[in-house]
């Protein structure tokens, strides 16, 4: 019975212990793509390609989500701002929540699934194939060669990636608000203008889907460098990229989110 | 330089992500033409601003002729201190009064400016001397009733 208890929590102890060291490493890690990121831009073929892989591929998810993601918050805010004869307001509903939360927020989270995870089986395989290695032996550094491209990439489409998403959420909003409930055009454009300001709401949004990119594709290249190299092990470093991506796009999110708005007032 | 399909596909994702944060910006947003326009700013004082905020819109006569650049608390006189950024575009008389109101019932509050029949106009700096506060409802509710328990009273 105490032998067991003990037990358990020595593996709580172990894990958590694991997990800071987790959070150590990648600070690591991250310094080294930095460091090793020079060769990015000498050569930015490399970057393009990645950015074909992670952005261009991601395209067509995100810009139907966004679509849905707009029309159903132009659904429901017409639902409950009829109630209040303020339905001339969606327009401001949808801009707002798409362009200061759910535009960075889902875009990363779908971003984290569709790329991340992409990115992390990939290296995790390169690894487990020993290509890392053989890299190495030519005098390749594979953090230049593989792991910075993929983390530049990462961090030039994410932005790019959530506006595309508010903007084709906008969309869908104006496709459900005006075309099918009939909402006035003039003032579902106009008040909308009126109430999203650039500087604290669009480039708000574009800040934090900027440091969104950077968390989820140093997360996705360091589960993959540092996956063990069989098949478990990828399969394992792909479903903790997902996971703890998500978790470190809302929990960034809020701090972001406070520290913006504070900026605001 | 060769030319790859993948330089075309990364430059048509970077033109689309730029292009769909020009649509954020310009048709969204409110990054249009009044932000660029000079203007000259003026100060009113109000013994009570509601609820007004900065970058809230100045009208006359219903058109968008300038918004509240800052406000701020004068420790002397206990009044709010509105400075309103108007566009150089549109000259007001020295008498121009100026008053907090409500668009709709529920709606933002704007500052409404009522021209005068001065012949000098406002310039950079100049103080509008006729202010009108805003409504504040509870106050209004609260006269409201007040008026009618007077009323009441005068009938019996």
């Amino acid at each position: 019975m105490l032998d067991r208890a003990r037990r358990s929590l020595a593996r709580i102890g172990h894990n958590f212990i694991d997990n800071v060291w987790r959070v150590g490493a990648m600070a690591r890690f991250f310094a080294l793509v930095l460091s090793a990121s020079g060769t990015s831009f000498r050569r930015f073929r490399l970057v393009m390609r990645e950015v074909y892989f992670t952005g261009v591929l991601s395209l067509i998810i995100i810009v139907v989500s966004g679509l849905f993601v707009g029309m159903v918050l132009g659904l429901q805010g017409f639902e409950t701002l009829q109630k209040y004869g303020a339905q001339e307001s969606i327009g401001v509903l949808v801009a707002l929540s798409l362009v200061r939360e759910l535009g960075p927020v889902v875009a990363a989270l779908l971003f984290a699934s569709r790329a991340g995870s992409a990115i992390t089986a990939e290296i995790g395989l390169m690894k487990a194939t020993e290509q890392l290695t053989a890299m190495d032996m030519m005098a390749v550094s594979p953090m230049a060669r593989v792991i910075a491209p993929r983390f530049w990439a990462g961090v030039i489409s994410m932005p790019l990636l959530a506006a595309m998403f508010s903007a084709m959420g906008v969309f869908g909003g104006y496709l459900v608000g005006v075309v099918l409930i009939g909402v006035d055009n003039g003032a579902f454009w106009s008040q909308m203008q009126a109430a999203v300001d650039f500087r604290y709401d669009v480039l708000n949004g574009v800040i934090k889907s900027f440091v969104f990119g950077i968390a989820v594709t140093v997360i996705a290249t360091f589960e993959g460098f540092d996956a063990p190299p069989t098949a478990e092990g990828v399969s394992g470093a792909t479903t903790r990229t997902v996971v703890s991506s998500a978790l470190a796009i809302l929990a960034l999110d809020l701090v972001l989110t406070a520290s913006l708005l504070r900026g605001a007032h | 330089m060769e030319r790859t399909t993948i330089d075309l596909w990364f430059g048509a994702f970077v033109l689309a992500g730029f292009a769909a944060l020009l649509v954020l910006a310009l048709k969204v947003g409110n990054l249009g033409a009044d932000n660029a326009r000079t203007t000259y700013r003026v100060e009113a004082r109000f013994d009570n601003i509601g609820g007004l905020k900065v970058r809230a819109p100045v009208r006359s006569s219903g058109v968008l002729v300038g918004r509240v650049a800052d406000i701020n608390f004068d420790n002397e006189r206990f009044q709010a201190t509105v400075t309103l950024a108007l566009d150089a575009r549109y000259g007001f008389p020295k008498d121009t009064s100026a008053s907090i109101l409500t668009s709709g019932l529920l709606g933002e509050q704007y500052v409404g400016l009522d021209a005068g029949g001065d012949d000098k106009k406002l310039a950079e700096g100049d103080r509008i001397t006729i202010t009108q506060s805003a409504m504040v409802l509870e106050r209004l509710i609260g006269q409201f009733l007040f008026s009618q328990a007077q009323e009441g009273g005068s009938k019996k």
